[in-house]
């Protein structure tokens, strides 16, 4: 094992876990710059919906709602997990992350529905422009949500297994980072995809 | 047979069957010759596995020369098809396709490696580093790279090349107006070695930015690393962009989205957006390391050092925040009225004023200084001019009321290559020389190497100078013929004769290689060119631990190696101890063999081996994150018995 440094949190206690928090925070920076593209996107192709539906014609509030909500608390609650985590509680961690993913679960649930209804009222993807920006959009994100949920009920197995040690807080740590970011894009998305376009 | 008939090439000519049959008995002889010697074992063990930051740049290095060939015989073919008025050895479709592949190859599958080897190579030996900050994901992003480029190389045999231009603009290749499968190709191999690439930038930032020896302050950085740091935050920046576009073009493609089609609400302007905003800066990605190269170059045969060391760190970072600020110059014409354009020809031109001042920084570092004719210093000195010019046909290029004469003409063709040539192309091959030596413990021949130079500068004027002419007649780039009345056959000529003596000088430089490793004296000790760097510390060649102290520079310039040397400044402080290193890996090479399953699927549209793929892939990750590497510790007692035997062999 590496030299360990107990001055600072354990997530950032080896020079490997340091490194890694710092390189995903590039990453999130490259993140940042690919749903700005999509974006900027959106907003060109918004109004160019051909012969399908415009955005005010299939939004639903109710789901939207609830997705902004199931997300939004999933948020706070790996944050919680980390709080549990820096206190040195396994139990709590794994609880909050628990919930924190059944949460995206839920999010994801919502999210199928709200692609399926789309579909259903005759925006699917390959309908106009308008449909192909904002399925791909949402669609970005939900994938990361969905790689996101994988992702950290891997690193639940390995707490739940080999306890809180520098690796596996390194890890929560980093998951949190990303999970807090698909929240700050779904912000985004809520305010400048949804409301904009119930407007 | 319908399965089959997909995969056949859709314009066959006899060229084609030829390379088919040549890059069948290529291979044949490859798998012959690595199982005669027995060498599958040392090839997984040593390189396919490696994590070292050395091993993984020369696997680059390789690439690029590789693809440099096959570009360079491209662009024969496109020089050789306009020698003549109404020549006949390419048809309009070929023709497409060569300059297609020319574009891509040389841009992406040849510059860009080629500088990812020198981040590979250089960064962490002139940080004082042991290796990048994640070892493992360098492996993973050359072999994404490797196969991106493989993948792209193989529509030339399977199923046709992509035809629609390097920047494969809609509607034109969109399947409306592309049928075959090469734009599939474009869009997919394109989009995995850009993955290997956006890994890569994440990397060297974090390498740069986190793994400097003790006192190496920013401001101490040799000039190389600050390229690289600024080079690969334009790469994370940038490159998510081109990954959108790719994935809408390859979405329009595939999935009959409509981003980019006519109709329906799609907008071909986007993608022409979304390309230059990715690829203007792409262009700054491979410059401003070979600016970093120059420069190294430049004050190690100047004998000083170099001038101005701030204002070429500030010049470079205006450069990477213009870079993002210029991209609609690459179509004055398409429609965005006079207002955004008189904006993007101010910016366009102001980019120059940075450049200029690397440029004289450069003249002024010459100046009073004891130069030494060397070739890597001859190709710097051929560099300052021949990039001045194409610099200076660039802001003709800016200015947009002027640009609808140039447009589309031979003049852009001469002015790109004018800077890209002499530019990246030159820096590539002064720095292989340069480095060479320190890569692999013999010097090329100067003799060969300078004769190199004037040979490749002669062939570049004559092959590229008439194109600004002819361009200006008014001849468009990407036709394929003329008809005499044009009064271009001349011309043409010329600048196919160019191009074959360019050919020649690339000949000289495989004829050096060879003629270098039978003849040059291999005790040429750590320090042949009397350096300046902290990575002409190392001993020659470099142990896998680069070096056996972490060197201490609190005390030092950003010349540590030239302090030591004459100031006599101590930078290896302190005991042998045990090293800590990476554990070799073979799934990043496995994860992206998934990722080729995955890519070529995708572009015949096959589904269920297009999953099987994404599933080796996303198994790859899971297993990874289980994983327990901790690397491993080679002990102080081996340190110390492998630096004795450098002391023994007087290395150092």
């Amino acid at each position: 094992m590496a030299k360990v440094d107990h001055s600072v949190p354990l997530e950032y206690s080896t020079e490997e876990n340091d490194l890694k928090i710092f390189g995903f925070w590039v990453f999130l920076g490259a993140e940042i710059m690919l749903f700005g593209t999509l974006f900027a996107a959106y907003f060109t192709l918004v109004d160019r919906t051909g012969s399908g539906p415009s955005g005010a014609e299939i939004f639903e509030i109710t789901p939207v709602l609830a997705e902004t909500f199931l997300l939004l608390t999933s948020s706070f609650t790996i944050g919680l997990a980390i709080h549990a985590m820096r206190l040195g509680s396994k139990k709590a961690t794994l609880t909050f992350m628990g919930i924190t993913l059944a949460l995206g679960l839920a999010f994801l649930s919502v999210e199928i529905y709200e692609f399926l209804h789309y579909v259903h009222v005759g925006a699917g993807i390959t309908v106009s422009a308008f449909t192909s920006i904002l399925l791909t959009t949402l669609g970005t994100h939900g994938l990361h949500v969905t790689v996101g949920f994988f992702w950290g009920l891997f690193i639940m197995i390995q707490i739940a297994k080999r306890g809180l040690n520098p690796e596996t807080a390194n890890k929560s740590f980093i998951f949190s980072l990303y999970w807090h970011f698909l929240d700050v894009v779904w912000i985004f998305i809520f305010s400048f995809i949804y409301l904009k376009g119930m407007m | 047979m319908e399965f089959f008939e997909r995969f056949m090439i859709p314009h066959p000519s006899f060229l084609i069957y030829v390379s088919m049959v040549l890059i069948v008995l290529v291979s044949i002889a490859l798998v012959g010759v690595i199982t005669y010697f027995k060498l599958w074992g040392y090839l997984w063990r040593e390189w396919i596995t490696t994590v070292d930051h050395k091993k993984i740049g020369i696997m680059y290095l390789l690439m690029a020369l590789l693809m440099l060939f096959r570009g360079g015989v491209d662009a024969i073919m496109l020089r050789y098809q306009l020698s003549m008025p109404e020549n006949t050895f390419l048809d309009a479709q070929h023709y497409n396709e060569v300059f297609t592949t020319h574009g891509v190859v040389m841009i992406l599958f040849m510059a860009m490696p080629f500088i990812t080897f020198f981040f590979n190579f250089l960064v962490p030996l002139q940080i004082g580093a042991r290796d990048v900050a994640f070892p493992r994901l360098n492996n993973l992003s050359f072999w994404l790279f490797f196969m991106g480029a493989m993948l792209f190389n193989l529509s030339f045999v399977v199923g046709g090349s992509p035809d629609a231009g390097w920047t494969s603009y809609f509607p034109l290749a969109d399947v409306e107006f592309s049928k075959s499968v090469g734009t599939n190709y474009y869009m997919i191999a394109i989009q995995i070695a850009g993955i290997g690439t956006l890994m890569t930038g994440i990397n060297f930032i974090t390498t740069i930015m986190k793994m400097r020896a003790p006192g190496m302050t920013l401001f101490k950085m040799p000039m190389f690393t600050w390229s690289a740091l600024i080079a690969n935050l334009i790469v994370v920046f940038a490159f998510p962009v081109l990954t959108v576009a790719l994935a809408m073009g390859a979405m329009d493609r595939l999935f009959d989205t409509q981003f980019f089609a006519i109709g329906n609400g799609g907008m071909d302007m986007l993608w022409a957006n979304l390309f230059w905003v990715w690829g203007h800066p792409e262009v700054y990605i491979l410059i401003l390391p070979a600016f970093g190269i120059f420069s190294e170059i430049i004050s190690t045969f100047s004998r000083r050092n170099l001038y101005g060391y701030n204002s070429m760190v500030w010049s470079m970072i205006v450069i990477s925040v213009f870079a993002f600020t210029v991209w609609t110059h690459h179509f004055f014409t398409m429609g965005q009225g006079a207002f955004t354009n008189s904006i993007f020809s101010i910016t366009t031109m102001a980019i120059a004023i940075p450049t200029g001042v690397k440029i004289f920084n450069w003249m002024f570092t010459l100046y009073k200084g004891k130069i030494e004719f060397t070739t890597p210093m001859l190709y710097a000195v051929h560099f300052i001019p021949l990039f001045t010019l194409g610099g200076v046909t660039g802001v003709m290029l800016a200015m947009s009321a002027a640009d609808y004469q140039y447009h589309n003409t031979m003049f852009l063709v001469a002015h790109f290559h004018n800077v890209i040539i002499p530019g990246v192309v030159y820096a590539m091959l002064a720095g292989l020389t340069f480095y060479w030596p320190k890569m692999f413990g013999f010097m090329l021949n100067e003799k060969i190497g300078k004769a190199t130079v004037w040979v490749m500068s002669t062939g570049f004027l004559l092959a590229f100078m008439p194109m600004y002419i002819t361009g200006l007649d008014g001849q468009a780039r990407r036709m394929y013929t003329y008809s005499e009345s044009t009064g271009f056959t001349t011309l043409n000529m010329v600048s196919f004769v160019g191009a074959g003596i360019m050919a020649v000088s690339f000949i000289m430089l495989v004829w050096n290689i060879w003629y270098s490793f039978k003849n040059s004296p291999r005790n040429i000790g750590s320090d042949p060119w009397n350096a300046r760097g902290l990575e002409w510390a190392t001993h020659t060649p470099i142990p896998a631990y680069n070096f056996a102290i972490t060197p201490d520079i609190t005390d030092s310039t950003s010349e540590a190696f030239w302090d030591m040397k004459h100031k006599g400044t101590e930078i290896f402080k302190g005991d042998i101890k045990k090293i800590h290193m990476p554990n070799y890996s073979g799934v990043p090479f496995i994860m992206s063999c998934g990722f080729f399953l995955l890519g070529f699927s995708l572009i015949f549209s096959m589904w269920i081996p297009a999953i099987v793929g994404l599933i080796v892939v996303l198994a790859c990750m899971a297993y990874r994150s289980f994983e327990k590497d901790h690397g491993y510790y080679i002990p102080e007692e081996e340190v110390k018995a492998t630096e004795k035997q450098y002391e023994k062999r007087g290395a150092k």
